[in-house]
């Protein structure tokens, strides 16, 4: 089953257009939405969640977000970047507040969450630090049970301490029912090798990749070669290729292929990041 | 059980993991009809992804070394010797396909190698 399937999601604006973005978030499932700034990762979540008004299909659990959105919005927890927490409440307000909000909120749970991130509860928002409301955004949204997650950015600006707390959150949040999911999108790419089953990676609005992460880390390779053994791989056999004064660095997607073709066997494993890099910047 | 993935072993994740639990399975830790972790609390555990863990399971079963039974989990299958047997001579081959591979590059003649084997399993006896 999906929790989310969005079908040729586009949006124009001056100067910058979502191009026909398509992908499903499966149930059990961690999808990591990456890409520059300015790719078009927010847009795409607020168009997911109807904050903007783009053409194409959203189905949230099986159902259009654009004629049932508030039966939707009830199953859904979402942390955005522009915080929705007013500076001048403490967690104890928000819990008043989240109560009248939402029927299945879960007081309970949220005092433990608090507790077990070591939020203070009569602080005001204001003073805390950027980790600290992080971890009460999320305490927030996940308090009322929701099927779904959705997060814009949830680790940028975080040290890898409470980015490590905020994975096991998540990893934690998935195992209590195993038909959630979560979509999360980040430029912090190492995160997502940790915790994402499946990466969409998004540039200048066009979807350029929707592998399972899987793949991507064990699949693609990165062949350093000189011009002239460049010149003899065909290419159909590489993704992109960045030229240097003294190599050639060739982006691969198959890496066993690839050795059995051409007896190349010093194959380097790229990140997430040296993939993203090699689509942006490399050469075709 | 001991599970280790490093990055510098050069081989994917699932694969060390399949190999942590055949291993387990060779030295008898893991014993005939036990339960695997669930794939969720392995991935969790772990700190990758499900997907890869399952992965792994998937290999595994396909080699016939776990079973796995909808709803229910993954556990030890029945042990196969022929199966143990296979998985030992294809590492042997491994080793031999890299013998034959610096002794080409070297110019050391096939006889110079067997020569050289034969020394070894004399020497134990």
């Amino acid at each position: 089953m999906n929790n989310i399937e969005v079908k040729d999601l586009s949006k124009k604006y001056v100067g910058f257009s979502l191009d026909k973005i398509s992908f499903n978030v499966p149930s059990g499932m961690v999808v990591g939405l990456i890409g520059e700034n300015g790719a078009g990762k927010t847009t795409t979540i607020k168009s997911i969640l109807n904050i903007i008004n783009s053409e194409g299909t959203v189905k949230i659990f099986g159902k259009d977000i654009k004629t049932r959105e508030k039966e939707i919005k009830k199953d859904l927890g979402v942390v955005l970047d522009d915080s929705f927490l007013s500076a001048y409440l403490t967690p104890k307000h928000i819990n008043l507040v989240m109560k009248d909000f939402y029927q299945t909120w879960d007081e309970n749970k949220y005092n433990d969450l608090l507790k077990q991130f070591g939020l203070p509860t009569d602080k005001l928002v204001k003073d805390f630090s950027s980790g600290m409301k992080m971890k009460l955004k999320i305490a927030t949204a996940i308090s009322h049970n929701p099927k779904l997650l959705i997060l814009d950015e949830p680790t940028s600006g975080l040290d890898p301490v409470v980015r490590s707390e905020i994975l096991d959150i998540f990893r934690k949040y998935i195992e209590e029912d195993e038909s959630r999911s979560i979509l999360l999108s980040t430029h912090i790419t190492t995160d997502l090798e940790h915790i994402s089953d499946y990466i969409v990676f998004i540039d200048k609005g066009k979807m350029v990749l929707n592998v399972p992460t899987l793949e991507l880390l064990e699949d693609y390779g990165v062949v350093k070669c000189s011009e002239e053994e460049f010149s003899k791989i065909n290419e159909k056999d590489y993704v992109s290729y960045k030229k240097g004064k003294y190599q050639y660095e060739v982006l691969i997607n198959d890496k066993n292929v690839f050795k059995k073709k051409y007896g190349i066997t010093s194959i380097d494993k790229p990140s997430i990041d040296d993939i993203m890099l090699f689509y942006i910047k490399g050469e075709r | 059980m001991n599970i280790i993935i490093t990055n510098s072993s050069g081989l994917p994740i699932f694969e060390q993991i399949e190999n942590s639990i055949k291993e387990a399975i060779f030295s008898n830790e893991l014993k005939e009809g036990e339960m695997l972790p669930s794939v969720r609390c392995l991935a969790n555990d772990l700190k990758i992804s499900f997907l890869t863990v399952k992965r792994a399971y998937d290999e595994l079963e396909k080699a016939g070394f776990i079973k796995t039974v909808q709803g229910k989990g993954s556990y030890v299958a029945p042990k196969n010797l022929d199966l143990i047997k296979e998985e030992k001579l294809k590492e042997i081959q491994g080793y031999i396909e890299k013998i034959y591979e610096v002794s080409k590059i070297s110019n050391i003649s096939k006889e110079e190698v067997i020569e050289l084997f034969k020394m070894i399993f004399e020497e134990e006896i």
